[in-house]
């Protein structure tokens, strides 16, 4: 048993040097770690398209593989170092709770690279990338102010993290210019995709008076939850969620991730890779409003193209003073614009919005 | 006609047949599934059973192996000592999580010290955070005659809220910009639960399941302690008799098994999972009590099922890649292993006999 075992050790030894040697030779593999299942219909969907892009584009000059439903944690560690074994020589590891497992594999990894969605740690070999979904929840909100009668808007949360606390701020300030006496209910789900406790975070929400519901997670069971219920709207999260429109889903933020694997992959194939970090918007194409449906005004439906417009040409931006903390204390002077640092960390609401950040 | 009749005596022979038997059911009735995906089903189960343990990467896979049925094993042996009494502690993931917690916690609290009883510390604080979760039921149990099944289910959840509120509040990273989690363990040697020989998968909760095998064996064959747990399964009012107090036994039980659930867990935190996050548990408490009546609650049968269990998964997660089949199958594979195993036990206290037409008396 013992001799095995230490034969066993010499060959990982021997195997993470020569895999990564290995993979180069012919075809360049592309590999994706998704969190739910491709089909949620919301988040990992679009991954799964963008990886659906990337064949497309090269054709077969690339492989993909991919790993749907892979749990954040030890398991994740496992299913990014096999995908690195079996010669991948870029891999999206598409989920924030895949970060250390990441950083881990990389580092075993030096000739693979490495691209992580929603993190903030790199390394030679480790990129991130992210959108500026706050950017839609501005749109959002400003038709969710515009189209509430119960002035109460519901909103879905998934983990208490800067992302989503920059989304329900984003949306919240572009309801309250709107609408000033729209309150925000918000139900910490700590999910990113379970369609039982999303559907249950709905139908409390609808319960409490809600009549507009915003998600943070990946599932269209609050979509389902919504239309059963009647005259409730709710936006298509990470995906367009068409099936539900033109009632209860009014809108959607669409993820478009296939340009920026597209360009990555290219990349890793001219030896032009290298580490970075990206954060990109509306203006570049990886935030997409989905279509506004006949359900909402005319006029609305212009003034959120309109919302659209300048915020992609960078005529305005959506954390713009003068606003303030939730505990009243100032945040941005009139006219001042939130630095992207204080919004990657977000961890405070914005000034009207009840309850707490669950911690 | 067939007729089924109960046996006098579990049969022995059926005892330790019905698991292989199972195991070969499984594989059957799985063939047809992933045959019905459209998958050549010889291939699926080859990739499942035999990648992991002879593939051209089972040099990787075995350590992995060893470290995904480790807190499998550990779990599943203590839970086996109650469920031979007929305590039914269906809450090990609740203790998992809150060994981790507590383990973690001690650990956390010493850092950036480097000192070697760091590391000794969080294995007692891990089992101690586990055996007083499990004491919870077990008190209940004895001084209000609570049901130890509903009690220690329903703290699973209560564990799992702390697991959230620590993650995002007093053990959060004070380094990682207001996101959720703890440090990383892994980046702190004296707290770190490292491989004792690199790349075997070898770390200490390996070698504390290892160990808890030995010691439950011992204990019920050669101990007076092992004794009572087993006669008051098989016949409770004689152990009544006997003089085994029914409030010890379940103290003994229920501490035992939260104690060694808590100790997976702080495995689990401070070595392969590295941190204390808000999806930290992934049901290791759940699946241990499959591993548990798999191995027939014998030590050396849950060492055996442990191991097919985290081959399954290794495989499984294979497979996924490999040959792309769905995440959902291959739990439906796992479901199908426990189903057809329930389901074969019937030979082991049922006998199948061929009805002869019989004449009234």
């Amino acid at each position: 048993m013992t001799i095995t075992k230490f034969l066993a050790g010499a060959a990982v030894a021997l195997g993470l040097g020569l895999a990564g040697a290995a993979g180069a030779a012919e075809k360049t593999r592309v590999g994706f770690i998704y969190v739910g299942p491709v089909g949620d219909g919301g988040w990992t969907y679009e991954h799964d398209r963008g990886r659906q892009a990337v064949e497309a584009e090269f054709g077969d000059a690339v492989e993909t593989v991919y790993r749907e439903s892979v749990p954040e944690g030890a398991d994740a560690e496992r299913a990014i170092t096999e995908m690195a074994l079996k010669g991948a020589d870029l891999i999206f590891t598409t989920s924030f709770g895949f970060m250390d497992a990441t950083l881990a594999v990389a580092k075993k990894f030096p000739n693979v690279r490495f691209e992580h969605a929603t993190g903030y740690k790199t390394a030679d070999n480790v990129s991130t990338y992210s959108a500026r979904f706050y950017e839609g929840r501005a749109v959002q909100g400003h038709i969710a102010g515009r189209m509430t009668k119960s002035n109460i808007v519901g909103y879905i949360a998934s983990y208490p993290i800067p992302e989503v606390i920059r989304g329900i701020n984003a949306a919240y300030i572009h309801a309250r210019k709107v609408n000033p006496d729209v309150e925000f209910k918000i139900i910490w789900a700590f999910t990113w995709f379970d369609p039982a406790k999303e559907a249950d975070a709905a139908q409390a929400l609808i319960e409490q008076g809600a009549d507009v519901i915003l998600q943070h997670t990946d599932s269209t069971a609050p979509q389902a939850a919504a239309e059963k219920a009647g005259d409730i709207i709710t936006f298509g999260q990470a995906s367009d969620m068409a099936e539900y429109a033109p009632m209860p889903r009014v809108s959607s933020i669409i993820d478009s991730w296939g340009p920026y694997y597209v360009a990555r992959t290219r990349a890793v194939i001219d030896g032009t890779w290298e580490s970075q970090q990206v954060w990109h918007g509306i203006d570049e194409g990886m935030v997409e409003i989905g279509e506004i449906s006949d359900a909402v005004p005319a006029e609305v439906k212009e003034e959120a193209l309109a919302l659209k417009t300048a915020i992609a040409s960078g005529e305005y931006h959506p954390f713009t003073g003068p606003l303030k903390r939730q505990d009243g204390s100032d945040w941005l002077a009139e006219g001042e614009i939130a630095d992207d640092g204080t919004l990657l960390g977000m961890d405070f609401y914005v000034e009207g919005i009840t309850g707490e950040i669950p911690q | 006609m067939l007729r089924v009749e109960r046996r006098p005596q579990p049969s022995r022979f059926w005892t330790w047949l019905t698991p292989p038997l199972a195991v070969a059911i499984t594989m059957i009735a799985g063939g047809a599934l992933f045959a019905a995906l459209g998958e050549n089903p010889v291939a699926a189960i080859r990739t499942i059973f035999w990648e992991p343990l002879f593939g051209e990467f089972a040099f990787y896979y075995r350590p992995q192996m060893l470290m995904k049925g480790a807190p499998l094993i550990l779990i599943a042996v203590g839970l086996s000592l109650g469920f031979r009494a007929g305590i039914w502690n269906i809450g090990a993931e609740g203790q998992y999580i809150i060994g981790a917690l507590t383990g973690a916690g001690v650990g956390l609290a010493f850092y950036p010290l480097d000192a070697w009883y760091i590391f000794p510390l969080m294995v007692v604080a891990g089992a101690l955070g586990g055996w007083a979760w499990a004491m919870i039921p077990a008190l209940l149990k004895i001084r209000f005659g609570t049901n130890e099944i509903l009690v220690s289910l329903m703290l699973v959840y209560v564990a799992e809220q702390l697991l959230a509120q620590m993650s995002l509040g007093l053990l959060k990273n004070p380094d990682g910009f207001g996101f959720p989690g703890s440090r990383n363990l892994q980046d702190y040697a004296a707290a770190h639960n490292a491989e004792i020989i690199a790349g075997t998968g070898m770390h200490w909760g390996v070698v504390a399941a290892l160990g808890a095998v030995i010691a439950a064996h011992v204990l019920l064959q050669r101990h007076i302690l092992g004794f009572r747990v087993r006669l008051t399964g098989q016949a409770p009012r004689a152990a009544r008799f006997a003089g085994v107090s029914p409030a010890r036994l379940v103290l003994f039980c229920l501490g035992t098994a939260g104690a060694l659930a808590g100790m997976a867990g702080m495995f689990e935190v401070s070595g392969p999972s590295g941190q204390v996050s808000i999806d930290f548990n992934v049901g290791y408490g759940f699946t241990a009590i499959i591993v548990a009546f798999l191995g027939r609650l014998n030590p050396l049968g849950i060492l055996l099922a442990g191991l097919l269990m985290a081959l399954t998964y290794i495989g499984g997660e294979i497979a996924q890649s490999d040959l792309g089949l769905p995440a959902a199958a291959i739990q439906v594979f796992q479901g199908m292993l426990l189903f057809f195993l329930l389901a074969v036990d019937l030979l082991t206290n049922y006998r199948l006999r061929l009805r002869t037409p019989e004449v009234a008396p």
